[in-house]
């Protein structure tokens, strides 16, 4: 082992990685070479986070070789993997609240052995910290901290445990603009220092700004494989992606607001943990209008969502169409003319383990004809069902199938079938293409259009601020539970925005 | 897609005989027990079918062994659906009875056919009152279900045993020195109509009648709905504006009902007095428990837990005879039983992998289909 390292970080080889059923990995090669940004690009499911799990350790592909520094190498578990120097910054964090930075990154190691001299392990943090530019302050607690500065944490436990090749997973999907920004220069200062990147995105922009080489996964396979970044067309990134060219703005019709539907005034309400989320906020909503939310998550949308559709309880007045809806049960809302695309797919937006037709009927399962005040007319709800999967093109088997067989897209095509149908005054929707396909994304959100131009107050709540600019008439910034700015989506100025997400700016509305 | 169609059929085949199959599972692991105990195993279960099912009265044995784990098993179908579990089906039997039993020892010279359903009626409320407080305490006060219907139990047997050593004790049994905690037997017009000459009663026919109702109550009623769709998810039920909360208390009242039914059912058809051991099952013949084990077997499905409690009605009445007959404790059915309940749920695990397959393989066919028309959708946007 004395010659001159090789000048691959990692090679991988006719990578196949099977699950039942799915062949989420079909003969993919993908070389890292040392001191790269290795963009990896794919919708979602096209098998990226699958890949880059068994180079990890945590999946064990059926064939095909990984060799890391040139020699080759076979995963059992994640162990396997850091010992050899790869690390994986993963989408969701995996810290605990309650203990201090330096106690994250120090958890699972031998090493303290059993007295915990912290002052001495905070200082070798700083350290670290100073080599990379990753500012946090290592005695503070994981809930005191920001997203991003918790992001920061789980790349500085990579870095402490050795790891010279880091995958990131989808690590701009939580950031702020000027966060993104910060992680952008990160990621170059330890590309500089040696480190080797691999960077998981479906964010055309940030691929091309920041990464040297990509590959392009499509349903498993490689449709392009370690390719220069220069040159390469945002367009050609999507078809190599999507298969198929992609029509990006989706055109709103020029179209006058009508009167106001939604009044939300100087309302305020506390978070699950009894901390103040909303403080004294105040928005109006007008007929055939789209209210875009913008902010970081965790900034009061959830509960601004709740508010309004009587999940929550808060202080102040809200109207629909001139009526108090504040505080009352969630059935008032409803019958108020409040429709609700919840954030939570599975988790609020449905039942999964009831059928198609059943979480269809959800909300007007006593209603003619499908039921009345005692009894539910099964047929009248199937043959319902069944015109709204032929009407919103919901693929799944029958109406009979569960709700949780069905793909994001079509789960969420069911939701909006069933809230669209109550023929809303008012519809609250959140993070409504949130994870779904770009085809997927493209009917939701010409969905979303077509209510507005039936007349509809939309209220958009999402983090994607492409989609915001596309589909508001106007775009209110949410920070820290207060209405910073409200300004016209047409010719919005996309820094300005970022400055108020992150509470630098404010703007008289 | 037909080709999936077709496959899930005899997938949910083979998922509705699985219960079957880790019934005979149980049985051939009692059978080995048998052997270690030095019987034949083959003259036991010949015994033990010949116990339940032999002759006229036997059978007719097992239909009333059977006839309060079907009730209290609808009661279960009914609460596990709407995700609160009920472990107070011993008690809530006891404080139906209790009810029926005062209301008919207060009022001895009404008409049978006016007696009869008013007591049928107490016990179902009885039960309900019982399994209505756990359910008002979780709903309002989140307090575990679990723990506070076990609880529950106990508070009814000690009610029992006071009520039935003092003020509803036999005068007979109160004028004596050593009294027998027991109420005076109930106006045999009370008694409910026999169906054949046998100890067969009326109370079978309204198991059977109920669990229908109950089909219909899940699967055709909106309270049916709403119970299931808490059930599932509490979260998506408050957005869409259920009240999670009523539900909640419901579906334990409910099942708190059809155990206090089967209490009433089982003094006005069988015992036609109440009397105390001191413990619950001197009374109930642990049926609060078994009736969970027979919807469990029965896969929650009311039309399912009417052959489950047959089944266990059976076992229970043969265990008698393969007693006798054999010289095994009878003990031995009880293990058998508790085999039944875990090979049932461990095979529920087996049955959740293979959907998982089934699942798997179906969304890579759909997936496999090319999506609906992309093109036609971006010209729609884009016009």
């Amino acid at each position: 082992m004395n010659q001159s390292p090789p000048t691959n970080a990692v090679e991988m080889q006719n990578i196949v990685i099977r699950f039942p059923g799915v062949l989420a990995n079909d003969n993919v090669n993908l070389t890292l070479k040392r001191g790269e940004i290795h963009a990896l690009l794919g919708e979602n499911g096209a098998g990226k986070s699958t890949l880059m799990n068994s180079l990890a350790g945590l999946y064990k592909p059926v064939s095909g070789t990984i060799k890391v520094h040139g020699e080759q190498v076979s995963f059992n578990s994640p162990k396997d993997a850091i010992a050899k120097g790869i690390g994986m910054v993963h989408q969701h964090f995996m810290l605990v609240p309650t203990q201090t930075v330096t106690e994250n990154i120090l958890l699972g190691l031998n090493e303290p052995k059993f007295f915990m001299n912290m002052p001495k392990y905070d200082q070798k943090i700083r350290d670290l910290q100073d080599q990379f530019g990753l500012r946090v302050d290592p005695t503070a607690k994981i809930w005191q901290l920001s997203v991003g500065e918790q992001q920061r944490v789980e790349i500085l436990k990579t870095l402490y445990r050795g790891a010279n090749i880091l995958i990131m997973d989808e690590p701009t999907a939580v950031l702020a603009p000027q966060e993104i920004d910060e992680l952008m220069d990160t990621m170059k200062a330890m590309v500089d220092q040696g480190k080797s990147i691999v960077f998981i995105s479906h964010k055309l922009h940030e691929v091309t700004t920041v990464a040297d080489r990509l590959t392009v996964l499509r349903r498993g396979v490689a449709t392009a494989e370690g390719i220069d970044i220069e040159g390469i067309t945002g367009e050609k990134l999507a078809e190599l992606m999507v298969g198929r060219k992609v029509i990006f703005s989706v055109k709103k019709k020029p179209q006058v607001p009508g009167d106001v539907v939604l009044e939300v005034m100087d309302v305020s309400a506390e978070n699950n943990k009894g901390v103040p989320a909303l403080k004294n906020l105040s928005l109006s909503v007008h007929q055939g209008e789209i209210l875009g939310i913008a902010g970081v998550a965790g900034n009061g949308q959830s509960e601004l969502a709740e508010v309004i559709t009587g999940l929550r309880k808060c202080s102040g007045s809200i109207k629909i169409n001139g009526k108090e809806v504040a505080n009352q049960e969630p059935r008032k809302a409803i019958l108020s003319g409040v429709s609700h695309i919840p954030e939570d797919r599975t988790g609020v937006g449905s039942a999964p383990n009831m059928t198609i037709t059943e979480n269809t009927i959800m909300k007007n399962y006593r209603d003619d004809p499908i039921g009345n005040r005692w009894g539910i007319n099964f047929t009248a709800a199937q043959s319902h069902a069944r015109d709204l999967k032929e009407a919103y093109e919901i693929l799944a088997p029958s109406v009979r199938t569960q709700a949780r067989k069905l793909s994001g897209g079509n789960l969420q095509k069911v939701i909006l079938a069933r809230e669209i149908t109550t023929n809303p005054a008012l519809m609250v929707a959140m993070q409504p293409t949130r994870g779904l396909d770009v085809g997927a994304i493209e009917s939701i959100q010409h969905l979303l259009l077509e209510q507005r131009e039936s007349g509809t107050a939309l209220l958009l709540i999402s983090e994607e601020l492409d989609e915001l600019l596309t589909l508001s008439d106007r775009i209110a910034v949410i920070y820290e539970g207060e209405i910073v700015g409200i300004i016209e989506a047409e010719g919005a100025d996309i820094n300005e925005i970022g400055l108020m997400m992150t509470g630098t700016k404010r703007s008289v509305a | 897609m037909e080709k999936w169609l077709r496959s899930e059929s005899v997938s949910k085949l083979a998922d509705a005989l699985l219960p079957v199959f880790a019934a005979l599972a149980a049985l051939a692991v009692g059978a080995l027990m048998l052997l270690v105990l030095g019987a034949n195993p083959f003259e036991a279960f010949g015994a033990l079918l010949d116990g339940a099912f032999g002759s006229a009265n036997s059978l007719a044995d097992t239909v009333v062994k059977a006839t309060p784990l079907l009730l209290i098993g609808l009661g279960i179908c009914i609460s596990f659906r709407g995700n609160v579990i009920n472990i107070g089906g011993e008690g809530q039997m006891i404080i139906g009875a209790l009810l029926a039993t005062a209301l008919g020892l207060a009022f001895p010279d009404w008409p049978g056919i006016v007696m009869i359903p008013l007591a049928m009626l107490a016990g179902f409320v009885g039960g309900a009152f019982w399994g209505g407080i756990p359910g008002a305490l979780k709903a309002y006060f989140n307090v575990n279900e679990i723990l506070s219907t076990i609880m529950m139990n106990a508070i009814a047997v000690q009610l029992m045993n006071f009520l039935l050593s003092g003020p509803m004790i036999d005068p007979v049994q109160a004028a004596k020195a050593s009294q027998i905690p027991q109420t005076a037997r109930l106006s045999t017009s009370f008694d409910l109509p026999r169906l054949i000459p046998t100890r067969l009663h009326l109370g079978a026919g309204i198991a059977v009648l109920l669990a229908i109702l109950v089909y219909i109550l899940l699967w055709r009623t909106t309270i049916g709905y709403r119970i299931r769709a808490v059930g599932q998810n509490r979260f998506a039920s408050r957005y869409a504006g259920i009240d999670v909360k009523r539900q909640i208390v419901l579906a334990l009242l409910l099942s708190g009902a059809f155990a206090g039914l089967a209490g009433a059912i089982q003094v006005f058809g069988i015992n036609h007095r109440m009397i105390t051991d001191g413990s619950a099952t001197g009374f109930t013949g642990n049926a609060g428990f078994n009736g969970i084990v027979a919807a469990l077997f029965g896969q929650l499905n009311p039309i399912g837990t009417i052959p489950a409690a047959f089944f266990f009605g059976a076992l229970l009445v043969g265990a008698n005879k393969l007693q006798r007959v054999m010289q095994v404790p009878s003990a031995l059915i009880t293990t058998i039983n508790g085999l039944v309940v875990v090979f049932v749920v461990s095979s529920e695990k087996w049955r959740k992998t293979r959907e998982q397959k089934r699942l798997t393989d179906m969304m890579a066919e759909i997936d496999g289909d090319p999506p609906p028309n992309p093109e036609k959708a971006v010209k729609e946007v884009g016009s």
